[in-house]
């Protein structure tokens, strides 16, 4: 860490004055809420013109309003309580959906100090030497709304989004917990204040790459966003664990995904992107750039940029299926970012026992190219498996839709039994049937 | 913190004390709840509410990582995992029958005996022990971090290597399981 960043992460958290702090907890909620407006907004706009649609229009200026106009309309809905529910979970569960996603925000760092009517302080609300386990932990709780909506609606297919979501969050938040780990290496430091000044020289997204893709995608799959939207898959489920909420509560659901999404964006924008440091270009141009209030501008474009690749992957890809969402995030995800964790490990103890930069990097290189050697070795002498797999498939054993005793479509390589069929009828004559054809009976009267 | 800095006498107790104690009993409490209510999806819930509260008995002792760690294992994924093993099976709204009472009574007897050894263990290895909450550091990461794998490190692998035992079990019952029943159809 360099000493301007150490000067960046003064301490002088918890000294603020007492309206000070409400000024900054009330703004931060200001900001959650006019951000998912602006969010829902954009993100129809933005599929709208990735579909050659014009999207919202009317509702002010260039339907800048709409998500107001829409919430305004929920809020005037009827406030339905299914009949077979849990009545006090039924409540809670919204709340508890929606309030870690606000709380993670007070450990976000908006900007450096600045000055708010004479008085320096952070732009932040508050920073803790655990600060990023906070995120991790507050996160967690928010699992709890979606479970608990699912199970107290006291119907099917809410209880099954909220299984999916218990079990995605679960195994997706393993991916992200490792994922920070190589940051908390490089930084020595799990306090997004000073994770944020150690990336004065480089970004962590630069330095660790692969850390930076696995946050990425477990982000995504932790917000329950499209392509892994399985809890609230529309065509499976109706709409998943919020299926019977209706008004408000429904719209506290929404106003959660959307919250989740900026604080998952100000993370990543926080560990891997510089949190609100000027990006390169702008700093070799402009000395100032990192002063005042303008790092707020870096992070809110940051964070944008964040958002808009959430919608643009809504816009592209389609829904995984849940096997495969899992495969992911267990088979690839996991074991991946395990190896990767290991090897910064070892590069950072190389580092401290004095090797030279080359050296290491030469070592490193070593071992993976003779990994690599390895695994090609091992493929060549190892017979392929899954082609055999796939030959047994195909060949002996035909494949049977309704093996595990409900119909699920054939994988790859996996043909469909011939569906009996009737027998093709002869085509019949179209118009009036000549006389010779007819039964003798039938000439007179129907002809 | 700086209430439990606070300078203090044995009958006068500080703010955080007070707390200490208030929330100990809310963690006293729920835990009751848990094995008494009828529901078993609220007693899950009520087991989020006991062990929270310990997170905040953690957080009072100015232990901020094992607090925020407490959260996130116990909270955010034992209890999580617990609720979905329940969805799976079976989770009714309302008033679901009390299990078999036919192994109540010697239950209760092995949970007794069970509790009586922890606290004569745990009363016997720490009456002496001190906390000093002035120092800052005292349940800072590091430090923490430092005991764990400096004096307590024997026990840490053991329990790990116990974990991976369970892991190894649960795949193999798992699996001859499945192996047995592959190819029915139910």
């Amino acid at each position: 860490m360099t000493d301007s960043g150490m000067q960046l992460a003064a301490v002088g958290f918890g000294t603020d004055v007492w309206w000070l702090i409400l000024l900054k907890a009330v703004l931060i909620f200001a900001f959650c809420v006019v951000m998912t407006l602006f969010a829902i907004w954009w993100e129809r706009k933005v599929v709208a013109w990735m579909q050659m649609r014009i999207g919202p229009k009317y509702t002010g200026p260039q339907g800048l309003l709409q998500s107001l106009a829409d919430g305004v309309k929920l809020a005037l809905k009827e406030d339905i309580t299914v009949k077979g529910a849990d009545k006090a979970v039924y409540i809670i569960a919204p709340i508890v959906a929606m309030v870690p996603a606000f709380m993670a925000f007070a450990v976000i760092p908006f900007g450096p100090e600045v000055s708010i009517f004479g008085h320096r302080t952070h732009l932040q609300l508050t920073d803790l030497p655990v600060a990023v386990l906070y995120i991790l932990a507050v996160a967690s709780v928010g699992i709890y709304g979606i479970v608990l909506a699912g199970w107290s609606s006291g119907s099917t297919y809410p209880l099954l989004g909220g299984l999916r979501s218990s079990a995605q969050m679960i195994s997706y938040e393993i991916a992200m917990g490792l994922s920070f780990a190589a940051v908390f290496l490089y930084s020595g430091s799990m306090s997004t204040s000073e994770i944020v000044a150690a990336q004065q020289d480089t970004w962590y997204a630069v330095l660790l790459p692969v850390s930076f893709i696995i946050y990425v995608v477990a982000m995504i799959g932790e917000t329950n966003r499209a392509p892994f939207d399985l809890p609230e898959a529309e065509g499976e489920l109706v709409g998943g664990f919020h299926t019977e909420y209706s008004s408000l509560k429904f719209a506290l659901f929404f106003l959660a995904e959307y919250v989740n999404m900026v604080v998952v964006s100000s993370l990543a924008t926080t560990l891997f992107l510089g949190g609100y440091l000027a990006p390169w270009p702008i700093t070799a141009v402009w000395e100032g750039a990192n002063s005042g209030w303008w790092p707020f501008l870096w992070y809110f474009l940051k964070v944008q940029a964040f958002i808009f690749v959430f919608i643009w992957l809504r816009g592209t890809l389609p829904r995984f299926r849940y096997d495969q969402f899992m495969k992911i995030g267990w088979k690839v995800l996991i074991p991946l970012s395990l190896v990767w964790l290991m090897l910064v490990a070892t590069v950072r103890a190389l580092k401290n026992e004095g090797y030279e930069q080359s050296r290491i990097v030469l070592w490193v290189a070593g071992g993976v190219v003779a990994l690599l050697l390895l695994s090609i070795l091992w493929d060549a002498v190892t017979p392929n498996r899954d082609e055999e797999a796939d030959a047994k498939a195909a060949g002996p054993e035909p494949f049977d839709p309704m093996a595990g005793g409900f119909p699920v479509p054939p994988m790859p390589g996996q043909q469909l039994p011939p569906v009996p069929r009737r027998n093709v009828r002869k085509p019949e004559p179209v118009g009036a049937p000549a006389a010779a054809e007819l039964p003798a009976d039938r000439t007179e009267g129907e002809a | 913190m700086n209430l439990a800095v606070a300078e203090h006498g044995f009958l006068s107790p500080t703010g955080a004390e007070i707390a200490f104690v208030l929330i100990g009993l809310v963690v006293l409490g729920s835990a009751l709840l848990v094995v008494t209510t009828r529901q078993v999806v609220h007693a899950a819930l009520w087991l989020v509410v006991t062990l929270g509260g310990l997170a905040a008995e953690y957080l009072l002792l100015t232990a901020e990582f094992i607090a925020w760690v407490q959260v996130l294992i116990y909270v955010g994924a034992v209890v999580v995992l617990l609720l979905f093993g329940l969805m799976l099976t079976k989770a009714p709204i309302g008033y679901s029958e009390p299990p078999d009472s036919a192994a109540r009574i010697p239950a209760a007897v092995v949970a007794l005996g069970a509790t009586a050894t922890l606290l004569t263990v745990i009363v016997d290895a720490f009456r002496t022990a001190y906390l000093h909450l002035g120092d800052d550091t005292v349940g800072s990461t590091e430090v923490t971090g430092q005991s764990l794998f400096k004096v307590w490190v024997l026990p840490f692998e053991v329990l790990s290597v116990l974990l991976l035992a369970a892991l190894i079990g649960a795949i193999v019952l798992s699996r001859s399981r499945s192996r047995a029943h592959s190819g029915r159809k139910d």
